[in-house]
């Protein structure tokens, strides 16, 4: 699989004459195989637009978006997104959460709880399959969101800041099984945080995107989730001299267009 | 020193004041909680109590001539009197099957066609600005100021009746269906589109469920509309009903029938207030929790 943003820019028309504000402009980024590509950068740097450009629910001002070659026309369940909250149906229960988007999809219902059952165990929710959603913690909310985005088999996981709304315990603990489920079902990821520690230690990739315009002003490639998955305790790995040294490197940055906007 | 002049006053309180202001387990959240938490039910029965008292207190002293305020004896008299009677040879569950018939008639009808209405308009502009100025042209004007229209339109039977008390609840029902599409969050309905969900099956399974808390209390709130203009429907030419023989007795100045009429309209727009709360409490336990 492969997904392709070619030149694509995002312009908001403005009232009263003032010039048009550029959300995007000229993004070239490429996800295929088994990346794992982490956005970073400040408030109103686009990369919510940018996720939003390739879930579908925003069509570029210019430029495209490609999935396998063919252009990305609107939202797709080839494409699933997690979301950092309010996403969840209050109205269904956990297993039904997770069964949504089969059941939009038409599957008979004994197969999707069937294979809603199997991402509910793989997430460490089992026991709460018939629970109602807002009696479960953020984290585990967000375990179910995660879940649901699964069942489709999508060729792209997208993901909008999933665990910002989450403590720092569970926010680390909820690290580690992202990329544990990540590396057990090989998909393509595309997620997005606030998080400097969060984006190197969970990335292969990582984009740093500045505001106005919203454009990618730095690439880096991560080996930090490789070390954990190979073995090394996640805080291990984020104690780590190269870690620390390319936080560091990856804050100025990102600092000093706060800065250039203050 | 000299301000507290009885430092005991706190453990000499008595009675209902010692009960009301006795020390509690503290529940966390609570002193600086949301705003009005708590157990009412209570004090729900003292202030029913309370009405009852005084309305007892000044009827039975003679304050207030039974002319203008029967006792409470004399009101549930007469109630027993109408039950065995019938009033005006009519039985009283008559009057109390036909007044419920044209209310929870009216109610069923603006139900079916408010809800689809105001859902509709919430989701398409078109329909949206089609039906928003009639809409809100005739809900604020009194149903006692079109009423004659409907007698001249749809003459002096039911139908007048029951379009009356249908367009009081249609408004309310129809605008807290509208607002109530607004409920669902963006991320919910993105959520659903990426799942390849189409149009209406976004409405069916997203907008339409989160719309639900909002249409029950629309609902709510349009029965009460209902039995507010119940009166007023069977002002003119009704042989029949809670409303005519509130408003006959008036005529006779049989002020207990009156209040005992007043007070038969209220209770069964509360039982059904509970009813429809029970159903809330079933159909949407996540009601301001999500």
């Amino acid at each position: 699989m492969g997904l392709n943003v070619r030149q694509a820019s995002v312009v908001y028309p403005t009232a009263d004459g003032r010039p048009p504000v550029e959300a995007l402009r000229q993004i070239d980024l490429d996800i295929a195989g088994s990346d794992f590509v982490v956005a970073l950068g400040a408030s109103g740097c686009g990369k919510s637009t940018l996720l939003s450009l390739i879930a579908g629910f925003l069509s570029p001002s210019s430029g495209e978006i490609l999935l396998d070659g063919g252009r990305v026309q609107g939202p797709g369940a080839d494409r699933a997104v997690v979301f950092q909250k309010h996403a969840l149906m209050p109205w269904l229960n956990v297993i039904d959460n997770v069964a949504l988007g089969l059941k939009l999809q038409g599957v008979p219902q004994a197969r999707r709880q069937q294979i809603a059952r199997g991402f509910i165990s793989l997430l460490g929710l089992g026991e709460f399959e018939t629970a109602r959603v807002y009696n479960l913690s953020g984290g585990m909310q967000q375990r179910v969101g995660i879940a649901r985005a699964l069942t489709c088999d999508p060729k792209l996981l997208l993901m909008d800041e999933p665990l910002g709304a989450l403590d720092a315990l569970t926010r680390e603990k909820a690290q580690e099984l992202i990329l544990t489920i990540w590396h057990k079902t090989a998909k393509s990821v595309f997620f997005i945080t606030h998080s400097v520690e969060e984006a190197l230690f969970m990335g292969t990739r990582l984009i740093v995107m500045s505001p106005r315009p919203g454009r990618i002003t730095h690439r880096f490639d991560l080996p930090f989730s490789r070390q954990f998955l190979s073995g090394t305790p996640a805080r291990t790995v984020k104690a780590s001299r190269a870690f620390i040294d390319l936080r560091e490197e990856v804050l100025k940055i990102i600092f000093s267009d706060e800065e250039a906007v203050a | 020193m000299t301000e507290h002049s009885h430092p005991n006053s706190q453990g000499r309180k008595r009675g209902l004041l010692a009960f009301l202001l006795k020390a509690r387990a503290t529940k966390p959240g609570e002193t600086y909680g949301v705003p009005g938490q708590g157990e009412t039910r209570l004090l729900s029965v003292a202030s029913i109590l309370g009405i009852l008292f005084v309305w007892w207190l000044v009827t039975s002293m003679g304050w207030v001539k039974p002319l203008f305020l029967p006792s409470p004896q004399a009101v549930l008299q007469k109630f027993f009197t109408v039950w065995t009677n019938g009033f005006t040879n009519v039985a009283f569950l008559d009057h109390v099957g036909i007044s419920a018939a044209r209310v929870f008639g009216a109610f069923l009808l603006a139900c079916v066609i408010g809800i689809p209405l105001g859902l509709a308009m919430g989701m398409s502009p078109v329909i949206r600005g089609l039906f928003d100025p009639p809409i809100e042209f005739y809900r604020p004007i009194p149903p006692l100021a079109y009423l004659p229209l409907m007698i001249i339109w749809f003459g002096i039977g039911e139908t007048s009746k029951v379009l009356l008390i249908f367009l009081s609840v249609l408004a309310p029902v129809a605008l807290g269906a509208r607002s109530g599409v607004k409920s669902a969050a963006i991320e919910q309905i993105h959520a659903a589109y990426s799942f390849g969900a189409s149009r209406w099956q976004v409405m069916r399974h997203v907008i339409l469920p989160s719309a639900l808390p909002e249409i029950l209390t629309a609902m709510r709130i349009g029965i009460g509309f209902g039995w507010t203009t119940l009166v007023a429907a069977e002002m003119v030419a009704a042989t029949r009903g809670l409303g005519y023989m509130v408003l006959t007795a008036s005529q006779f100045l049989q002020t207990s029938t009156v209040i005992m009429g007043i007070i038969v309209i209220a209770i069964i727009a509360y039982a059904f207030d509970m009813l429809m709360r029970f159903v809330e409490r079933k159909l949407v336990p996540w009601k301001g929790r999500m």
